[in-house]
């Protein structure tokens, strides 16, 4: 396939994201390395599992956490998820200006999940002072929630990136794989979220 | 070669005797057992090691129990290895290419299931040999059913030496522990800073002694006398020198150890005039971390030296001798690297020299529970004075 | 051979360059053959520098200190700097070819993987230039790494982190090439063992370096941010960093020992002139292990206290991986009968091989039994098994593979007197230096000990390992100089110079940078050697001449990986000083900012066009 016909939008197939061999590549890569990424969160995971109790006479999960604000969060990941959905739909369709709506729609859903998370951790480091270096449970803490943080961070920018730098020129056979990817991204991280959900937040509360 | 000698009569001794805890005693033992004679002779051929620190020469129940397993698997692995090698010289000299032969294709065979099933399934026979006894004996050793009704000993390894408490008698000593005979002995092992591991080949395989949490584990001594301890988790500058032992006597000495060790006294005064200015020295640098008695109240900093004058060596590792003691007093860092009393404050500011540590020594070499040190003691002592 | 030719008549600073910014699976193999190669002659001086120190009871050759950083770095290095690199290089330069494919999946990220590699390599060396490597052994054990002073566990854990994140990356791409890029016919009961095994070790890396990661992490924030993973005293538990090590640490042996096994497999076929016997079961047996690879960690761990029950489970994983272990063996023996064995530098390897790593094998299943393991863990047994596994195992076969892949690398053939002069050194000397080793571990002598005690019988044995530990070096020494040799005197060889089964051997030596002309059609196992038993010469293509798809060269991937460098210093000094945080900003904003380059510049490469293929043919 030459470069004409990989950045020529006239003749998309069905799956833009698959038409190519690089393509391909991408989507079953992209597919592994969220294989390794489970293992990593699993890893976080075990470790704050195996923390969770050991407060060293600090904060504790009850003391912590409140339901509220961590269900607006989830329902602002959930629904951003889905928001993506909709934009590989689009995507599939060839509607580019429809995918980069959803995609934005994403990425300020996104932005509040994010905000949402930046007042938790600043009140609980202010207002409850408990930080990182309070216990084996706050390190745990952090780190599981902020690893995953940090890739909300990351996926935004990846997300703002591919929509900025394709605005003018559209879908074509070359980016589709890259906003195909980013979306599979956004979703395993809402996945990730859903485990938080309960592994950090239900089963500390309860 | 007397160390080759006991090997083999400690392992007459595994067949003929009825061992008193019975897992080891299953009847298939007794079958292995005359095959095991000629892996024996292998290992003998190869020395086993020094008598008393050798996990070869088993003469505690727990090397005994990991033994009898080396043992089994050890013979089954010659079996496996013979087979491999017999084919691997076979076809190495049958079908290796000889001159003019180089252009020969040979017939491309693409497998054999028969043979593929037969190499999969005796494998799994013969792995199956080596689990059961390795199951049975790793819950025996685990066992706790008698820790109750035992002597307890809490163990703290530190950075590099090995203080032992005994909860009950109210004791505490340090690098020396000491057991009755044919006793189980249960072990309470926590670390004070970073993790180390038990070992006394002669007596027992190793137990992690980590500083969150407590392990357990129980030997058991059948001789009197003194066994090597080395420490096997990497700890530190001095890993290779945290050296320990284990002092087996018969229940008397011990019973008339633990009265003596109860008995020291804290106030204790020197009676020499050496001795008096070494104490004198002693309670100016050194009493805030050493305790003169064996009281168990004393927080462990560092090494108990009530029962000192009977120890089997200085520091763990150098022959008992005035002369050691006083070169570990006065350089430390020398004898164990990284060692904790480099953080001693007499050490910077220099206030000991020679002559105060031979003072020093004097003193130390009066702070004893018993007159004179337990027979095994004496014995281990001559023998490291032969050796070296 | 146009190109070999242009390359040949290129500058210094060109041929720099070119290696700099290469994506070429050919080059970055040769990147990690030099790479790797370097690494482990740095690991071997430390290797002889500890045998040197053991070589009398009480010696003071080198202080205890530095003794730690010595053994430390050795494992270290060795494992990750050599053996792994050393790997991936044949990976690199083999895979691609067998699977009759143009390139990697990912040739931009496989530049990338070489690079983190490299510079984590050299970030973790860089301690002993600061006041001293890491010294808290290669498996850091917390809280003995999480307390060690200086600077050395840091550049430890960020130069694994970096290196680390280099082959999860190199992992994934093997994946991916394997699955998608396999030439018309290659089916997956087709692909040589080398390949199989290749892909099961990528799928190990890939399931396996992600617990690392989280360990380094983890051990980062205790050391340097202040958290407490594994500080008994803030309620952490160091166990936890023994479970995520070996996690990592058991999967990661058989990431280096399957593809040693691959290598085996192909010599032992090529060189019987046999096709592999029990093909289906070799694959299979490849499986398994790497399955059943990662069930059995805590055998690392039993001493640690976890109990009879857990101990017991893990004892009986871990014989069970003995069972296709020993399908493997047996199958390399009946490939070996009834062939033509023709004993040539890597034959003999191979043949050395077989009866190392059963000795390796058996004493992986005696280690396995837990209440013996009692006995042998933390001695020098387990030194002596590990050291039979790895070198016996997986140094043995890139020694064997770089004699036997050699041609295909560089297009001369390695001097086969000089090669079997370093077999004979090498494997006697590592017999010398590990037997003894197993019974200083039943004497009582555990592993990590800077001196051993006078009188305690450990004397002699410890003498002889040192002799054999001087004869592996003379051995190395010797390869060397067959390198040198073999490059100046440049007698280039056909592209299939041992009458060799797999397409690797279908092209010229060294292969175009296009690899196929056009693409080979494969038509049933050892497909060289189906052609050839059929009367052809080479592959039937299965495609016309069309123009080739290439991927440009790319500077981005080292200075993806120099930022990442830079930022390691910034992580290790802000702890001594904030304003180091400033140096960790300028190396993320390197490496970020190169991914957004990445991101928003096209690079659709470029193609070759038929009529110069055709040219060049001609010429």
């Amino acid at each position: 396939m030459s470069e004409q016909d990989v950045l020529n939008p006239e003749q998309m197939p069905h799956d833009p994201e698959k038409a190519t061999l690089e393509g391909k590549n991408k989507f079953m890569g992209f597919w592994f390395f969220l294989g390794g990424e489970t293992v990593l969160f699993a890893s976080l995971f075990g470790t704050y599992l195996a923390l969770k109790d050991s407060t060293n006479g600090g904060s504790t999960s009850e003391e912590l956490f409140g339901l509220e604000l961590v269900f607006i969060m989830t329902m602002l990941l959930l629904t951003s998820s889905l928001t993506s959905v909709y934009a590989m739909y689009h995507m599939k369709n060839h509607d580019f200006k429809k995918m980069q709506i959803w995609l934005g729609i994403t990425v300020v859903l996104g932005l509040g999940f994010l905000g949402c998370e930046i007042y938790e951790f600043y009140h609980y480091i202010h207002g409850e002072h408990f930080t990182m270096r309070s216990s084996a449970f706050g390190s745990a803490f952090y780190t599981l929630v902020g690893f995953h943080g940090g890739h909300v961070v990351f996926g935004l920018l990846w997300i703002t990136a591919l929509m900025i730098r394709n605005a003018k020129r559209g879908l074509n056979l070359y980016n589709a794989p890259k906003f195909y990817v980013a979306s599979l991204y956004w979703h395993f991280i809402d996945v990730v979220w859903v485990f938080i959900f309960t592994v950090v937040y239900l089963m500390g509360v309860l | 070669m007397s160390v080759e000698l006991e090997f083999i009569q400690v392992f007459l001794n595994n067949i003929k005797l009825k061992r008193k805890r019975g897992l080891n005693m299953k009847d298939w033992m007794g079958k292995i057992r005359t095959l095991s004679l000629f892996s024996f002779l292998v290992i003998i051929l190869s020395a086993c090691g020094k008598d008393n620190l050798t996990a070869l020469v088993p003469k505690g129940y727990g090397a005994e129990q990991s033994f009898n397993v080396i043992i089994i698997s050890i013979l089954v692995m010659i079996v496996v290895f013979v087979v491999v090698m017999a084919i691997y010289v076979y076809v190495i000299l049958k079908y290796r290419q000889r001159k003019g032969q180089e252009d020969q294709i040979p017939k491309q065979t693409e497998g054999n299931k028969t043979l593929e099933v037969v190499w999969t399934v005796i494998p799994i026979l013969l792995l199956i040999i080596i689990a059961v006894p390795t199951i049975a004996s790793t819950y025996d050793l685990a066992d706790e059913s008698e820790k109750e009704d035992s002597i307890n000993v809490n163990v703290t390894g530190l950075q590099f030496w090995w203080n032992f408490e005994y909860p009950n008698e109210e004791i505490q000593t340090s690098q020396e522990l000491y057991i009755p005979v044919n006793e189980r002995i249960y072990l309470n092992m926590m670390s004070s800073d970073v993790i180390h591991s038990f070992w006394v080949p002669s007596i027992t395989g190793k137990m992690d002694v980590s500083p969150e949490n407590e392990n357990t584990m129980y030997i058991e001594a059948y001789e009197e006398g003194v066994y090597w301890g080395k420490c096997t988790e990497f700890c530190g500058d001095s890993h290779s020198l945290m050296d320990f032992k284990i002092v087996a006597v018969s229940q008397e000495e011990y019973d008339q150890w633990v009265d003596a060790m109860q008995s020291t006294d804290p106030e204790y005064t020197a009676e020499s005039a050496t001795a008096q200015e070494g104490q004198e020295l002693f309670e100016n640098s050194c009493i805030s971390c050493h305790a003169i008695d064996a009281s168990s109240n004393h927080p462990v900093v560092g090494p108990n030296l009530a029962d000192f004058a009977n120890r089997t060596k200085v520091a763990g590792i150098n022959d008992f001798s005035k002369e050691e003691i006083v070169r570990w007093i006065v350089d430390p860092a020398e004898v164990k690297p990284g060692n904790g009393m480099l953080d001693a404050p007499y050490l910077e500011e220099n206030t000991i020299g020679q002559a105060e540590a031979e003072k020093i020594a004097d003193f130390l070499l009066e702070l004893k529970a018993t007159d004179e040190p337990v027979d095994s003691v004496q014995q281990f002592r001559e023998n490291e004075a032969n050796d070296n | 051979m146009s190109t070999m030719v242009a390359t040949n008549k290129k500058g210094f600073g060109a041929t720099l360059w070119d290696y700099l910014t290469t994506v070429d699976h050919k080059k970055i193999a040769i990147l990690y053959l030099v790479a790797g190669g370097f690494f482990f002659i740095i690991g071997g001086l430390e290797a002889l520098a500890i045998r040197w120190q053991l070589v009398k009871p009480m010696n003071d050759f080198v202080s205890a200190g530095f003794y730690n950083e010595l053994i430390t770095m050795h494992g270290t290095t060795m494992i990750f700097l050599a053996a792994m690199p050393l790997i991936f290089a044949f990976m690199n330069a083999v895979v691609p070819l067998q699977i009759g494919a143009r390139d990697v999946a990912f040739p931009f990220l496989n530049s990338l993987g070489f690079w983190l590699f490299l510079f984590g390599g050299i970030m973790l060396n860089v301690g002993w230039f600061t006041g001293g490597a890491a010294d808290a052994g290669w498996t850091a054990y917390a809280p003995l790494s999480t307390t060690s002073l200086g600077e050395g566990v840091d550049y430890y854990v960020l130069g694994l982190q970096i290196s680390g994140a280099g082959t999860l990356i190199g992992g994934i791409n093997f994946l991916v090439t394997i699955v998608n890029m396999r030439a018309p016919g290659m089916t997956y009961m087709r692909m040589p063992l080398f390949t199989w095994t290749a892909f099961v070790a990528s799928a190990l890396i890939l399931f396996a370096f992600p617990a690392l990661t989280v360990g380094l992490f983890l051990m980062m924030f205790d050391r340097l941010f202040g958290a407490g993973f594994f500080d008994p005293a803030m309620g952490g538990n160091s166990v936890i960093w023994q479970h995520l090590f070996w996690i990592f640490g058991h999967p990661e042996v058989y990431i280096l020992a399957l593809p040693a096994f691959g290598i085996f497999s192909e010599i032992i076929s090529t060189f019987s002139k046999k096709r592999l016997f029990g093909y289906t079961a070799m694959v299979f047996a490849t499986v398994l292990i790497g399955f059943l690879g990662f069930m059995v960690w805590a055998h690392h761990m039993f001493t640690v206290g976890m109990g009879p029950a857990a101990n017991s489970i893990f004892a009986v994983a871990t014989m069970a991986i003995a069972v296709p272990t020993g399908i493997k063996i047996f199958n390399w023996l009946f490939t070996l009968w009834g062939g033509n064995i023709q004993i040539n530098t890597p034959m003999l390897w191979a043949l050395g091989f077989i009866p190392t790593f059963t000795l390796g094998g058996m004493t992986g299943v005696m280690v396995a039994a837990a209440s013996a393991d009692f006995q042998y863990h933390d001695t020098y047994f387990v030194v002596a098994h590990f050291h039979y596994v790895i070198v016996g195992g997986v140094v043995f076969a890139l020694l064997a593979g770089t004699h036997y892949w050699w041609p295909k690398m560089f297009g001369t053939v390695l001097d086969d007197k000089l090669g079997k002069v370093t077999f004979w050194l090498f494997f006697v000397g590592f017999h010398l230096t590990f037997f003894i080793q197993h019974f200083l571990g039943l004497m009582g002598m555990p592993r990590r000990y800077w001196v051993y005690l006078e009188g305690q019988g450990l004397d002699l044995g410890n003498l002889i390992s040192t002799i054999g530990a001087f004869l592996m070096g003379i051995g190395t020494i010797v390869l060397l100089i067959n390198i040198i040799k073999t490059s100046v005197k440049n007698e280039k060889v056909s592209g299939d110079p041992w009458d060799a089964r797999t397409l690797e051997w279908a092209i010229p030596s060294p292969p175009p940078f296009y690899n196929f002309k056009q693409l080979p059609l494969v038509r049933g196992l050892d497909p060289l050697w189906v052609e050839k038993t059929e009367g052809r010469k080479g592959m039937t293509p299965a495609e016309p001449l069309t123009d080739i798809h290439m991927p440009n060269n790319s500077f981005l991937p080292f200075v993806m990986s120099l930022g990442l460098f830079i930022a390691g210093f910034g992580f290790i000094y802000q702890k001594y000083d904030l304003s180091w945080l400033i140096v960790l900003f300028i190396g993320m904003g390197i490496t970020l900012g190169c991914m957004l380059i990445r991101s928003v510049k096209d690079d659709l490469g470029y193609h070759i066009h038929k009529e110069d293929l055709k040219k060049e043919a001609e010429e």
